[in-house]
C-alpha cells in the first residue's frame, strides 16, 4: 500500500471524510470489516481531540492524516499545529471509577488505546503535534 | 447536511428516541438538544432505539453520561434498545452495560418502565 495523505479543515463535519479515507485504506490493507470499524473510530477520536483541544474549535486550522505501512503494520499519523499538550498528563480513565461518578470526557483516549495496538505521541514545542496510531493485521 | 436524525414518539407514557445514522462529535449536539428538551418537559422515562444507528464515537457516549444522573434523580431512566453488534461493542468496551440497561428490542425496554407502575 502506497502512503496516502488527507488534509482537512478542523471542523467536526469533516470527521466523516476522515473515517471514509481511513476505512478505504484499511480495507485495502486487508483488515476485516470489524477491524476497519475499530481503526476508523480510533482515528475519529484522535481528530476530535485535535479539533476540541489543540485547535479549540478554530475552523481555519488544518489537520493532516497520513496512512502508511510501517514494519508490516498499518500506521495512521495525525498532525496538527495547535496547542501542544503533554500526553503523560492525560491519564487513561479508570472505567469503574468513571461509571460510578458519571464522568464525561476522556473517553476518547481510553477508546483509542483499547482499539489500536499502539498509540504514540510526538510533540515538539512550537512545532507540530503528532499522534501515531498503529494496528497489526491479526493472523 | 446532516448524517444523523432523531425522531421522537411516545409509547405508554415512555418517550422513545429513534436514532438514525452517524453519532459523532459533529452530530452529538443534536442528541444533547433532544435530551434537554425531554428533561425540560419533565419526561424522565426514556428509551433510545438504536436500530438505525450506524456509528457512535465517544462524543455520542458522552451525551448519555451527561444526562443519566439527572434522569435517575427524577426516578426515571435511559434504556437503550435494538443495538447493532458494532455499536454494542463500543458501549461494551467502555463498560457501559454496567450502567445502562440495553435490551434486544424496544417493547422489552418499554416493559421495564410499565411493569413497575
Amino acid at each position: 500500500m502506497a502512503p496516502r495523505t488527507l488534509h482537512i479543515e478542523s471542523r467536526t463535519e469533516r470527521l466523516i471524510a476522515v473515517r471514509e479515507f481511513v476505512s478505504n485504506a484499511a480495507r485495502e490493507f486487508g483488515f476485516s470489516e470489524e477491524e476497519i470499524g475499530k481503526i476508523a473510530l480510533a482515528v475519529d477520536e484522535a481528530c476530535t481531540n485535535v479539533i476540541k483541544h489543540a485547535y479549540r474549535f478554530d475552523p481555519n486550522k488544518e489537520i493532516t492524516v497520513t496512512i502508511r505501512r510501517k514494519n508490516g503494520a498499518f500506521e495512521v499519523s495525525i498532525l496538527d499545529s495547535g496547542a501542544g499538550f503533554d500526553p503523560a498528563r492525560i491519564p487513561t480513565p479508570d472505567m469503574k471509577e468513571y461509571l460510578t461518578h458519571y464522568r464525561r470526557g476522556g473517553l476518547g483516549i481510553y477508546l483509542m488505546k483499547s482499539l489500536m495496538d499502539k498509540v504514540e505521541y510526538g510533540n515538539a514545542p512550537g512545532q507540530r503535534n503528532e499522534v501515531r496510531l498503529t494496528k497489526y493485521l491479526s493472523r | 447536511m446532516s448524517d444523523f436524525k432523531i425522531s421522537q414518539r411516545e409509547r405508554e407514557q415512555v418517550q422513545v428516541l429513534e436514532l438514525k445514522g452517524y453519532l459523532d462529535a459533529h452530530t452529538a449536539p443534536k442528541l444533547e438538544e433532544a435530551f434537554q428538551t425531554l428533561l425540560k418537559n419533565q419526561h424522565f422515562d426514556i428509551v433510545v432505539n438504536c436500530k438505525d444507528l450506524s456509528y457512535i464515537s465517544s462524543a455520542g457516549l458522552g451525551v448519555f453520561m451527561a444526562y443519566i444522573e439527572d434522569v435517575r434523580k427524577n426516578k426515571g431512566d435511559i434504556k437503550l434498545s435494538n443495538m447493532s453488534a458494532k455499536v454494542y461493542n463500543v458501549f461494551d468496551l467502555l463498560g457501559f452495560p454496567l450502567l445502562y440497561e440495553i435490551t434486544k428490542d424496544e417493547v422489552e425496554a418499554i416493559g421495564k418502565f410499565t411493569d413497575k407502575r
